[in-house]
């Protein structure tokens, strides 16, 4: 059986695993934090988007509305959320129309279906707080809304189910040829792949050039968000989006799959792959473009701002295909490169078992079910599961009514939660309006009993640093 | 199931109002608290100064709650912990949630809603920089110290000067880590005088008035520095004066917002100012028999207050459901005007006896002014001088049974400052 090495745990490379599962090969997934998703994955926009962007003929043309019209089954399959929203691409000045006119055409080479020209007034009809200086928008009915990270957990689940490894806080500092394949070095780890599928996000650049002639250079280009209270979560039920620049598509105003409104993002070139960070310029700005869409959005209702980077390649298009026999590169996959991540799965699956001459694995099993959401259950759906598990009728987070039995089930499973930001993710427990005032000490609480270790020892995210710092007096 | 009687929340609002309520004759009472204790946010208040106006002694806070919750237990009033109320509907059915029981809805002739307020989060004034490690609310924090023994940090900076802020600065202080400042974005601290003095003072802690943190810097997920700056009148940043302050942790105290969620779930009428529902003289909300009090009706500064509010929401809730007190009631409205940001009730019934206690909170610091209340026809009905007011001290006007009396001609009434203001 052919060993299969994937580097990086984010979209592409978590639906990669979930692909390869279906054929008969031995797949070890490393990841450099203690989580998946933890880069780009977990801090984009969450848009499934129809396709109107790309270039046609490119890869992200081509992946994007492949990707696109995966999503019904998969939301389904994996059991995360996604909603087909719809979209706007609006534009304010009556001159802008052949660039809408443009896109559209655009959208129709790449195969987008149902995309249509309106003018403002109509626009306004549907999403009535559009601002009035809107003069034309492009619908693209096709176009959806995910949670980002409870996807790429689905995918990685789903994989895991079918028989993948995964090794987290496992970075990637070497790779060599060895024989017919290579051996890539994690620390005092070390695996073989006969192949190994570079999904290593901001970074594919340099494990691609560890072993590889260096044929593209990956920047990141930082996009901070704006993320409101869902008390205004239906301010627009639509995704706006703005024309797009050279820079990207600019800043969008949307609702999230959970009711809130995200606005953003920027989009700067920066020299550190892992800053992360907000800037008051960039969050003055979002805010400001935000407020062109939809003047009614109103400030004092955000509740969190974050940041991530797009890995913005030097080569225009995404990077997919073999560097060399068994390297094979998913790289410069900057937007849309969550809609396009489970073609891309299904494509580089398909080269892997074409090129080795896999078996399809008889056992895989696509259907993968997510621990339960309290919030979203019927009284009936409820009373069962108390009934069975008493710890789903505590309720640990009041903002977004996450239960006790949630976040121990998030902690208490394959791939589960090892952070405070790894419950979160799972169960949006401290992502409501308090952020976490009132359900933090008890989450860090359950996550010490759940993995067995002191209270001082849990992690915010996937870095060294601890929430607490030691016992009082 | 049917109860005469829904108190949400076993805080000090709750406590008091269930106390009263029963005490008024209404004993099929029962009272919902999602923590696994009664006493709510006074069970982490572990230092003293509570109850020096209804006990004539300081009291730490869970004294303070203790009181409460022994006459609770004498009374054997019914009470559920652990249990989350998850929505009230328009026609009183109170539903929540618990391990024992599972999702329960149960249908009350009244309910009070005491469910106190949460702090605003970093997000919500949009602090930029890394979302690392060690950036908690004042009262997180104070829950770890306090409650679970853990310190989220040794070198410590405070935006916001309200009173938990201060009081953790002091907290802090005591447990060894560093407080090396307490960043106030407003030319004055919201916070009471006492504690300026007790903890930060005392402990040469210094206090920036008219400042604010303006980035949050992180190495390796935790926070190694914040960058502090001045502000000019319209509060924004001077980014000129930005100063970087080295610490682990920003613990921040900027704002407490009555939780209002179960209230806006039922569409009651809430107070753009407060944050609160608006109510009439009797607590009660826009929904007959739904009444409001303590945190989160406004936030109060001392408990004392929201114990004798939270007192005689009870006990209107008891005439509500003895049918003392009817629909379709006339209202004298409550105005406000120079200086004074609100008051509560909102709205005073034309029915009322005896005297009433309107209270409010002032939008900025003024000295020597007469705090004054007119009728429609712009005359002086009550007036009281005082040397200063400011935002963080909530100001009480009682008006006496006459002065009650001839309100009721007014269609309104208007409160405000008078003075060199």
């Amino acid at each position: 059986m052919i060993k299969v090495i994937i580097i990086g745990g984010g979209a592409v490379g978590c639906a990669v695993a979930r692909e390869i599962s279906r054929y008969e090969c031995d797949v070890t997934l490393l990841e450099k934090c203690n989580d998946v998703s933890e880069g780009t994955s977990k801090a984009n926009s969450g848009i499934v988007h129809a396709g109107h962007d790309a270039t046609p003929g490119t890869n992200k043309a081509r992946f994007n509305v492949l990707g696109n019209a995966m999503f019904d089954e998969l939301s389904s399959q994996l059991d995360f959320p996604f909603k087909r929203n719809g979209a706007f691409v609006v534009c304010f000045d009556e001159n802008d129309l052949p660039s809408l006119e443009k896109l559209l055409e655009k959208g129709e080479k790449n195969g987008v279906k149902g995309l249509k020209i309106i003018d403002g007034d109509t626009a306004r009809k549907i999403e009535p707080n559009l601002s009035q200086k809107v003069a034309y928008a492009l619908y693209a009915p096709s176009s959806g809304i995910v949670s980002p990270y409870e996807m790429v957990v689905a995918f990685a689940e789903n994989a895991y189910d079918n028989g993948v490894k995964f090794e987290l806080s496992c970075k990637v500092d070497g790779i060599s040829k060895s024989g017919d394949g290579f051996v890539v070095s994690c620390g005092d780890k070390s695996f073989y792949g006969d192949v190994v599928v570079n999904c290593a996000g901001v970074y594919a650049d340099e494990i691609n050039d560890m072993v590889n002639e260096p044929t593209f250079k990956i920047t990141a280009r930082k996009g901070e968000y704006m993320l409101l209270d869902k008390y205004c979560g239906d301010i627009v039920s639509h995704t706006i989006f703005q024309l797009p620049t050279s820079m990207g598509k600019g800043v969008l105003v949307t609702q999230t799959t959970h009711g809130n409104i995200l606005v953003g993002p920027t989009s700067v070139d920066i020299e550190d792959k892992d800053d992360v960070e907000t800037t008051p310029e960039g969050l003055e700005t979002l805010w400001n473009k935000g407020i062109e869409s939809v003047p009614t959005l109103d400030r004092k209702q955000r509740i969190t701002q974050f940041a991530g980077n797009r890995a913005h390649g030097d080569v225009g298009d995404f990077v997919v295909g073999w560097a060399q026999k068994g390297f094979f590169n998913v790289a410069c996959i900057e937007s849309p490169g969550l809609t396009s991540a489970p073609a891309l799965g299904v494509y580089v699956a398909e080269e892997i078992s074409s090129r080795y001459g896999l078996k399809a694995n008889e056992k895989f099993n696509p259907i993968r079910r997510d621990i339960p959401h309290l919030a979203v259950m019927t009284e009936e759906e409820r009373n069962k599961l108390i009934a069975e598990n008493p710890d789903y009728g505590k309720i640990v987070c009041r903002c977004e009514v996450v239960s006790e039995g949630e976040i121990r089930a998030s902690i208490c499973r394959p791939l589960g939660a090892r952070s405070f930001d790894g419950v979160k993710r799972r169960t949006r427990a401290g992502m409501g309006r308090c952020q976490s005032g009132f359900c933090c000490p008890e989450i860090v609480k359950i996550l010490s009993e759940e993995l067995g270790v002191s209270e001082e020892e849990i992690l915010k995210d996937d870095n060294v640093a601890t929430m607490l710092i030691g016992r009082t007096k | 199931m049917k109860k005469q009687l829904v108190v949400v929340g076993g805080g000090p609002a709750g406590l008091a109002a269930a106390l009263s309520a029963y005490d008024s004759g209404v004993k099929d009472i029962v009272i919902l608290e999602r923590e696994p204790r009664l006493g709510g946010i006074l069970n982490q208040c572990i230092h003293n100064g509570f109850g020096l106006h209804t006990f004539k002694e300081e009291l730490t806070g869970p004294e303070y709650a203790e009181r409460y919750i022994s006459q609770v237990e004498e009374r054997k009033i019914p009470y559920l912990l652990d249990t989350t109320v998850l929505n009230v509907s328009r026609d009183k059915k109170v539903t929540y949630i618990n391990k024992e029981q599972g999702q329960v809805t149960v249908e009350a002739d009244a309910v009070i809603l005491a469910c106190g307020c949460r702090e605003r989060p970093r997000g919500a004034i949009g602090i930029a920089g890394g979302r690392v490690a060690g950036i908690y609310s004042a009262g997180t924090a104070q829950k770890f110290v306090n409650i679970d023994g853990f310190m989220p940090g040794k070198e410590v900076v405070i935006l916001g000067s309200g009173d938990i802020g201060l009081i953790m600065a002091r907290r802090m202080t005591f447990e060894g880590a560093k407080v090396k400042a307490v960043i106030e974005l407003m030319p004055y601290s919201s916070g009471l005088n006492r504690n300026i003095v007790q903890c930060l003072n005392d402990f040469d802690i210094p206090l920036f008035l008219s400042h604010t943190v303006t980035r949050i810097n992180g190495k390796d997920g935790r926070v190694t520095s914040v960058e502090v700056c001045e502000v000019d009148e319209k509060l924004s940043p001077i980014y000129e004066t930005v100063r970087t302050i080295n610490c682990d942790t920003l613990l921040l105290s900027v704002g407490l917002l009555p939780e209002n969620e179960l209230a806006r779930g039922a569409d009651v009428g809430i107070c753009p100012v407060t944050g609160g529902a608006e109510v009439d003289d009797d607590f009660m909300t826009d929904i007959d028999g739904v009444f409001e009090c303590g945190n989160v009706l406004h936030v109060h500064d001392l408990v004392d207050y929201v114990s004798e509010e939270s007192g005689a929401a009870g006990r209107a809730a008891a005439r509500y459901i003895n049918g003392e007190i009817n629909g379709g009631k006339e209202y004298v409205t409550v105005k406000t005007f120079n200086g004074v940001r609100y008051t509560v009730p909102q709205k005073i019934s034309k029915n009322h006896k005896d005297e009433l206690i309107l209270r409010m909170r002032v939008n900025n610091v003024y000295k020597k002014a007469n705090l004054v209340v007119k009728d429609d026809k712009d005359e002086t009905v009550f007036s009281k001088f005082r040397q200063i007011v400011t935002p963080g001290e909530m100001e009480t006007v009682v008006l006496s049974a006459d002065t009650v009396e001839k309100i009721k001609e007014s269609a309104y009434i208007s409160v405000g400052l008078e003075g060199k203001v």
